[in-house]
């Protein structure tokens, strides 16, 4: 079973307050950390992908205009209270098995290496085989 | 060449004891083969050239083994025994007969016992189902690592590493090389039906895009289970097993339209099935049935015959599908069964019985807020007529599903009701 698991950062204090504000240290440590996740759900057999977003300021939504050219505005993030900061697919047995490893993620270090507990939101990936109607 | 796998495997594992590194080895072996028999032709004895060059590869990985562990100082008493082990021409295993997977009484007897221990271990209950496939395939049907990987549509390194763990832990659990004792068996042999019942699920799906390559895993899981039905050809379950994908696999070119979106078994051209399947699946099973131990793959074979052996939908016997539905559900606890004995209730008795019977599904835990579930009761209630809470339900199913084209029909299901419901009140 795949499960796309959306890692979503606080959006209130992102730049005041966000990642680019931790000591180094700290921000050495979470990417570090990210790094040692991503090497053991390889490890693991269970990493399809895992990508990092670039951050929301460079965020633009696209709309097809009447003509069905591009239409690019700002990100409509002004008023989320979180944005999507990027994401691991991953094939698991089991939904339970999902969860743990969107815990883990959630848990990753923080300023002075205190869990930052993200919310992390699992999705099941449309891979199901159909059964006979 | 991939029959000879398991053979080529087993035989390699016999001599030199390391199942991970000897599953490794005859993986180079096959994919030497792959590369050289086109070029400078399949060698006379195929089997034995598997066999030796895989054992070449055994050896260069214990010597370089040792040195490695000399380099990290680790003393050794004195050489392994393996290392004095080099292949001799007139070795009992370069003789012997090039049979493929082992029909009875034609290979050797070591041979059959090897695939069939080689099952009993990739499909070992210590392992994830995820792993156990993924290994099954590879050192039991011969296939590549990319190939494995591309049928799962998950990266190469991943299944790369997904198949080394499940070496390591049949390692680490110390699962012995033998097949299992009498005490074991029928609850191995029920793992090794299940994993090849799930590669067969798995490769079971539209062929649309992506998926067309792993309509590939259904037919290797046919042939997986016609080599173990050749083996243990007196036992039911595995015959029954094998039933049940050839009739079912038999629907394959009618189960999709041309846009690969499903069509339901009511509604398939039923000249688009495969005949010569359908009375293969339906020999097995009327010569296993008879025989006695009947169990769910039988049961599920028996009711499968049934519908392939109706010319029309029309001509389906209801009655008999229902009483292999009720036998099935005092075998086993799944709630599937449950849903399926309920459609084939209303198709016997009408919708209101089918629906009667759903509703101690709703207290199953397993089944809350399933796709299924709600599938079955908007199609009885459609049946009854109640299309407004049929439309619901379609809804609810295709919101809850896993799968694409599951969705695209529930969803086309739900759309049609409600504009033919709109066509019928404009008519008023």
């Amino acid at each position: 079973m795949k499960y796309m698991l959306m890692m979503h950062a606080p959006r209130a204090g992102w730049t005041n307050a966000g990642i680019g504000t931790w000591p180094p240290e700290d921000f050495k440590a979470h990417i570090r950390f990210m790094m040692d996740f991503d090497k053991e759900l390889k490890k693991t057999g269970e990493l399809v992908g895992a990508e990092g977003l670039a951050g929301p300021e460079a965020a633009r939504v696209v709309r097809a205009n009447r003509s069905g050219a591009p239409e690019v505005t700002d990100g409509p993030f002004a008023e989320a209270k979180e944005f999507l900061a990027g994401y691991w697919i991953v094939d698991v047995e089991n939904t339970e098995r999902a969860y743990e490893i969107a815990a883990r993620a959630s848990a990753a270090p923080g300023k002075g290496g205190v869990p930052l507990n993200m919310p992390i939101e699992v999705r099941q990936v449309m891979s199901a085989p159909p059964v006979d109607m | 060449m991939r029959d000879l796998a398991p053979q080529v495997l087993g035989a390699v594992v016999r001599r030199f004891g390391d199942f991970s590194a000897a599953e490794d080895a005859v993986q180079e072996a096959l994919l030497a083969a792959a590369l050289q028999w086109p070029e400078q032709g399949v060698p006379d004895n195929p089997r034995g050239w598997l066999i030796q060059v895989a054992a070449r590869r055994m050896i260069d990985h214990i010597r370089s083994e040792l040195s490695r562990r000399r380099r990290d100082g680790v003393v050794l008493m004195h050489e392994p025994p393996e290392l004095q082990v080099v292949p001799a021409p007139d070795d009992p295993v370069h003789t012997g007969r090039a049979s493929t997977f082992g029909s009875a009484g034609s290979a050797h007897e070591s041979e059959q016992d090897d695939t069939l221990i080689l099952l009993f271990m990739c499909c070992h209950p210590a392992l994830t189902r995820p792993s156990a496939i993924a290994l099954t395939l590879r050192a039991v049907g011969g296939l590549t690592t990319a190939e494995i990987a591309n049928a799962f549509l998950v990266p190469e390194a991943t299944m790369a590493q997904r198949i080394s763990r499940a070496k390591e832990r049949i390692r680490s659990s110390g699962v012995p090389f033998r097949l299992p004792t009498d005490r074991e068996r029928a609850e191995r042999l029920g793992a090794v039906l299940h994993v090849l019942y799930l590669i067969f699920n798995e490769g079971y799906v539209s062929s649309v895009g992506p998926a067309l390559q792993r309509s590939d895993l259904a037919n290797e899981a046919i042939r997986l289970t016609r080599g173990v039905h050749n083996l243990l050809a007196t036992d039911g379950e595995v015959a029954g097993l094998l039933a049940l994908m050839l009739l079912t696999d038999a629907r394959r070119q009618a189960r999709t339209g041309p846009e690969g979106e499903l069509i339901p078994l009511a509604e398939q051209d039923r000249a688009l099935w495969d005949r010569r399947a359908i009375a293969e699946g339906v020999a097995l099973i009327s010569d296993a049935l008879p025989r006695g131990a009947v169990g769910p793959y039988q049961l599920q074979a028996a009711i499968a015959a049934l519908h392939d052996e109706a010319a029309r939908a029309a001509d389906t016997d209801w009655p008999q599908i229902l009483a292999l539905y009720g036998l099935l559900k005092r075998m086993s606890d799944n709630p599937m069964v449950g849903l399926n004995h309920a459609i084939a209730a209303a198709m016997v008795s009408g919708p209101a019985a089918g629906l009667e019977l759903l509703t101690s599904l709703d207290a199953d835990r397993r089944m809350a807020g399933h796709h299924r579930l709600h599938a079955v009761r908007a199609h009885l209630l459609e049946m009854a007529g109640d299309h407004q809470a049929a439309v619901t339900h379609y809804q609810a199913a295709a919101g809850a599903t896993t799968s694409i084209p599951e969705r695209n029909y529930l969803t086309t299901k739900a759309a049609r009701l409600v504009s033919e419901t709109a066509s019928q009140r404009r008519d008023l």
